[in-house]
C-alpha cells in the first residue's frame, strides 16, 4: 500500500535486486578510508573536514556527555513526536467526520507544509519562557502533525467501495462504519505518517536548538564546539545526531511493520 | 411469503437528455427457497436490479417488496445477505471475524456469535481456517467466506452480484456445487446476477433473461436445478441441460439483435 | 469551477478564524498564561508574547529601529531579507536538484553504483544533516578557490543545495525506474538504445515521481538556508533578522513576529515557484502507467 505512491516520494526506495548487504558495505569502508587518506596525505585543515579518527577519537572521549545531550534533545524529540501524532490523527479524524473541518483544516496544514516552521521557534520561547524545553517540544509537535495529518487523512478517506457497499447493507450506523472499515482500514497510512514523521522530529528538535534555549542538547554542543574551533568534537556530536536520527527511523520502521503485520494491502 | 415480489419497477439514472434508462416495466417474483438467476449482456442493468431490491439503489418508480417489506426495512432487518463480485474480506479481522461481523454490527453477543461463525465455516468447508488470515486464502476460498458472512444472520433471501466471476473454471464449477449444497441446507432464496449461461442454467429453477437499454425481462428459461439425490456433475452432461443452454443463448440474442 | 471558489473562501476563512482564535486566547487566557506544578502549560497571553495581530502589521510600516538616521521599514528589511534567503533557497535548490539528478541518472545506469550508494542516500533523508550546518560556518574566509574568497552566503547556498540533493535523487531515481516492465520490454523489443529509452520512456515517467520530490527539496531548502544563516551567523537574510528581533523581543515583540510571517511567506513563495514547474510538466502527470 506505501509502494510507488508518487504523493510519498522519498524515504522508501528500496534497492532493486537484493544481492547482498556487500556493495554498500564495501562503498561505506571505502569512502572512510579514502576521507582519511585525502585528509591525511593533502592534509586538509580541521575546519574543513576532520579526519574520521580523529572524530572516533573525540566520540571515545566525550562518550558520557554524548550520551545525556542526546537524551535530552531525543527526550524532546520522543515528547513532540507523540503530541503531534495524537494530534495530527485526531485532527485527520475530525476532517474526515466533518466535511467543513475538512475544507478548513486542509489549507492550513498544507501551509505549514510549505513554511518553515522551525522559524517558530523563537516565538514558542517568548510565550513560553527561554528555561523549559517546551518551545522546542512545541516546534517538533507542529513540523510532526502534518505528515501525520496528511497519511491520516488520506487513509481515512479511501475505503475500498466494496467495504462500503457491505456496511451499508449491513445496515451499519455511520460510527459503526468507522470503527469495523474506516478506522482499521486507515491504520496502514496512519504508520506509514508515524514513520516519516519519527526522523523529522529529531531533525526539528536539533534545528530548534540553534535559535536558543537551554544549552544542553546536541545541537547546542555542535554549535558550542564549532565555535571553540573544536571541529573534530562538533564532528563527534554530528555522528551522534546522525545515530539518534536513524534510531527514530528504524524505531518508527519496527512500530509501522508490528501494527501493520499480516495485512495484504 | 414470496421472497421478492416486483412489480412495473422502473429505474433512471440522471435526468434530461443524458438520462440512462437501466431499468423498464420489470415484474419478478421469487418464491421461498427459490433460486432464480438474473443474465443478460453488459449494461442490461441486472445488477442494478439486485442493488435495488438489496435497498443500495432507490427505484425510480414502481412496487418493491422484499419477504412483503421495503426493502429499506428489509435492509434493516437483515433479511438478506448479500455477496459482492469482489470478496471484500476485511483483511484486519481473521476468517472467523469477517464471517461475524453481521452479528458483530448489530450487536450480538460474543460466544454466541462465534458460534455460529464456526458452524457457518464448517458449512462451507473451511472450519480448519478459522484463525487464519484472508490474505492466507485462495479467491475460491475468500468467496466461500464472503458467502458464510452473507448467511450469518439466517436470513431467508442470499442476494449474489457475480460472486463467482473473478474465479477460474474449474474452481467456479466446485464453488457452483457448494452452493447448491448450501442453498438446499439454508432453505434461503437465492436472487443470483451471473454473466455465464451454463452457470445460471446448472444452479437456477428459473433463469430470467435482461435485455440491455432499456433493461428488460425478454424471456424466463426454466433451469436444471438439481435436488439432493442427484449431482451437479449429472446435470452437467444431461441433455436437458444443453437443451437448457440453447434455450437462454437463444433468448439473449432475440433480445440484442 | 464552483468548488475551486470554495477552496479558496473555506481557506480564506480558516486563516481568518486562526486570527480570531489567536485574539481570543488574549482576551480568555490569563497574561502570565497557565502554569501546572511549575511547568506553564498555556502560553503567557500579555502583549509582550503575543502582540495583536493588528500591531503586528502595522509594526511593518514603522521604521526599523526607533529615532534611528535610516528610515527604512520593518516591511523593507523583513522583504528584503526574505528576497536574500529566497535566492539562496533556490540557487541552493537548483544546485542540489540538478546534481541529484544527475546522481539518478548515473545510478539507474550503472545498477552496482545503485547498490552501493543508494541505501546511504536514503538513510541520509532520514538523518538530521542540517546538523552540520555550524560546521561549514568554519569556512568563510579560510578558503579560496580559483582566486575567489569563500563568502558566508556561499556556505548557506551549499546547505541549502545539499539538503536539497537527497530528495531529489530518491525522487527521481524511483521515477526513471517507475516504467511498467512491460513497458521496458517494449522498448527493448524495438531495439531502443538506453539513450531513446531515458528519453522517450523513463524521463517522461519520472514526472510525477520528481514534482512531490522538488516540492519536499524546495521546503527543506528554505529551512536549511534559514538555519544555516543563523549558524553561519550570515547577514542580510531572513533566518538573522528572526535571531535579531528575538534578542530584542522583550522590548519589540510585534517586530519578531514580522520576521516570522516573512519566513512563511517565503516558504510559500518557493512552495508557488514549484507550482510553476507542475503546471510546465503538466503534460507528463500521470502520463505513464
Amino acid at each position: 500500500m506505501t509502494r510507488a505512491v508518487p504523493g510519498a516520494a522519498g524515504i522508501d526506495a528500496g534497492p532493486r535486486g537484493s544481492s547482498g548487504a556487500w556493495p554498500p558495505v564495501v562503498f561505506g569502508i571505502g569512502l572512510l578510508v579514502l576521507w582519511e587518506l585525502v585528509v591525511r596525505v593533502a592534509g586538509v585543515p580541521a575546519f574543513l573536514l576532520p579526519a574520521p579518527s580523529a572524530i572516533a577519537e573525540e566520540i571515545g572521549t566525550q562518550f558520557s556527555v554524548i550520551l545525556s545531550t542526546a537524551a535530552i534533545t531525543g527526550g524532546n524529540a520522543l515528547v513532540g513526536l507523540v503530541a503531534g501524532f495524537v494530534f495530527g490523527v485526531a485532527l485527520a479524524l475530525l476532517a474526515t467526520w466533518s466535511r467543513l473541518v475538512g475544507e478548513l483544516v486542509t489549507p492550513v496544514v498544507l501551509a505549514a507544509s510549505a513554511v518553515p516552521i522551525v522559524a517558530l521557534a523563537p516565538v514558542f520561547t517568548t510565550m513560553f519562557g527561554s528555561a523549559t524545553e517546551i518551545p522546542r517540544r512545541l516546534v517538533v509537535t507542529v513540523v510532526v502533525t502534518v505528515p501525520v495529518f496528511v497519511a491520516s487523512a488520506r487513509g481515512l478517506r479511501q475505503v475500498r467501495p466494496v467495504h462500503a457497499e457491505l456496511m451499508t447493507a449491513l445496515a451499519a450506523t455511520p460510527w459503526q462504519h468507522a470503527r469495523f472499515v474506516r478506522l482499521p482500514g486507515a491504520v496502514p497510512h496512519i504508520m506509514t505518517g508515524l514513520r516519516l514523521a519519527a526522523p523529522a522530529a529529531v531533525i526539528a528538535s536539533i534545528v530548534a536548538e540553534y535559535f536558543g534555549g537551554p544549552q544542553n542538547g546536541l545541537g547546542s554542543r555542535i554549535t558550542a564546539a564549532a565555535a571553540n574551533t573544536a571541529y573534530a568534537r562538533a564532528w563527534a556530536f554530528v555522528a551522534a545526531s546522525i545515530a539518534l536520527g536513524l534510531l527514530f527511523h528504524l524505531a518508527g520502521l519496527l512500530v509501522e511493520r508490528l501494527v501493520t503485520r499480516g495485512r495484504t494491502a | 411469503m414470496t421472497a421478492v415480489e416486483l412489480a412495473d419497477l422502473q429505474k433512471r439514472f440522471g435526468d434530461g437528455d443524458t438520462a440512462v434508462h437501466a431499468l423498464d416495466g420489470i415484474d419478478l417474483e421469487v418464491g421461498a427457497g427459490e433460486f432464480v438467476s438474473l443474465i443478460g449482456p453488459s449494461g442490461c442493468g441486472k445488477s442494478t436490479l439486485l442493488r435495488v431490491v438489496a435497498d443500495l439503489e432507490q427505484p425510480t418508480s414502481g412496487t418493491v417488496l422484499v419477504g412483503g417489506k421495503t426493502p429499506h426495512q428489509a435492509r434493516l432487518d437483515q433479511d438478506y445477505g448479500i455477496a459482492f463480485q469482489q470478496a471484500g474480506l476485511l483483511e484486519w479481522r481473521s476468517v472467523v471475524e469477517n464471517v461475524e461481523l453481521p452479528l458483530h454490527v448489530h450487536g450480538i453477543d460474543k460466544a454466541e456469535r462465534r458460534a455460529r461463525a464456526v458452524e457457518l465455516l464448517e458449512l462451507v468447508g473451511l472450519g480448519e481456517f478459522a484463525g487464519a488470515r484472508p490474505s492466507e486464502l485462495s479467491g475460491g476460498m475468500q468467496q466461500r467466506v464472503a458467502i458464510a458472512r452473507a448467511l450469518a444472520p439466517r436470513p431467508r433471501l442470499l442476494l449474489m452480484d457475480e460472486p463467482f466471476g473473478a474465479l477460474d473454471e474449474m474452481t467456479r464449477e466446485r464453488m457452483q456445487a457448494e452452493l447448491l449444497r448450501i442453498a438446499r441446507e439454508t432453505e434461503a432464496a437465492v436472487l443470483f446476477v451471473t454473466h455465464s449461461i451454463p452457470e445460471a442454467v446448472v444452479l437456477s429453477d428459473r433463469v430470467v433473461v435482461m435485455s440491455p437499454r432499456p433493461g428488460r425481462i425478454t424471456e424466463v428459461v426454466t433451469g436444471e436445478r438439481p435436488g439432493a439425490d442427484r449431482h451437479v456433475d449429472d446435470v452437467r452432461e444431461s441433455s436437458a441441460f444443453f437443451t437448457a443452454i440453447t434455450a437462454v443463448r437463444e433468448a439473449l440474442r432475440k433480445g440484442h439483435p | 469551477m464552483v468548488g475551486r471558489a470554495r477552496g479558496v473562501v473555506t481557506a480564506v476563512v480558516a486563516f481568518a478564524l486562526l486570527v480570531l482564535l489567536w485574539e481570543l486566547a488574549k482576551l480568555v487566557l490569563p497574561d502570565d498564561g497557565v502554569l501546572v506544578g511549575g511547568t506553564r502549560v498555556l502560553p503567557r497571553t500579555d502583549d509582550a508574547a503575543m502582540p495583536h495581530v493588528w500591531t503586528v502589521l502595522g509594526r511593518l510600516v514603522e521604521p526599523e529601529v526607533a529615532g534611528a538616521a535610516t528610515t527604512r521599514t520593518v516591511g523593507a528589511a523583513v522583504a528584503s531579507g526574505a528576497l536574500f534567503t529566497l535566492g539562496l533557497a533556490l540557487g541552493g535548490l537548483v544546485l542540489g536538484g540538478v546534481l541529484g539528478m544527475v546522481l539518478a541518472l548515473a545510478m539507474q545506469r550503472f545498477g552496482l553504483l545503485e547498490r552501493a550508494a543508494l541505501p546511504y542516500v536514503v538513510a541520509s533523508q532520514t538523518v538530521p544533516l542540517i546538523a552540520i550546518a555550524p560546521l561549514v560556518v568554519g569556512w568563510g574566509g579560510k578558503i579560496a578557490i580559483a582566486g575567489w574568497t569563500w563568502q558566508p552566503w556561499a556556505s548557506v547556498m551549499v546547505i541549502a543545495s545539499y539538503l536539497a540533493f537527497f530528495p531529489v535523487a530518491v525522487g527521481m531515481l524511483r521515477g526513471l525506474n517507475s516504467p511498467a516492465k512491460a513497458d521496458v520490454e517494449l522498448f527493448r523489443t524495438l531495439a531502443a538504445s538506453w539513450w531513446t529509452t531515458l528519453l522517450r520512456l523513463r524521463l517522461p515517467a519520472s514526472v510525477p515521481f520528481l514534482l512531490p520530490a522538488v516540492r519536499l527539496a524546495a521546503a527543506a531548502s528554505v529551512v536549511g538556508a534559514i538555519v544555516a544563516e543563523i549558524s553561519t551567523g550570515t547577514r542580510g537574510g531572513i533566518g538573522r533578522l528572526i535571531i535579531e528581533y528575538a534578542q530584542s523581543a522583550t522590548g519589540d515583540p510585534s517586530r519578531l513576529y514580522t520576521a516570522i510571517l516573512g519566513a512563511a511567506v517565503l516558504g510559500l513563495v518557493a512552495a508557488g515557484a514549484v507550482g510553476l514547474l507542475d503546471i510546465g510538466l503538466r503534460r507528463y502527470r500521470g502520463s505513464v502507467r
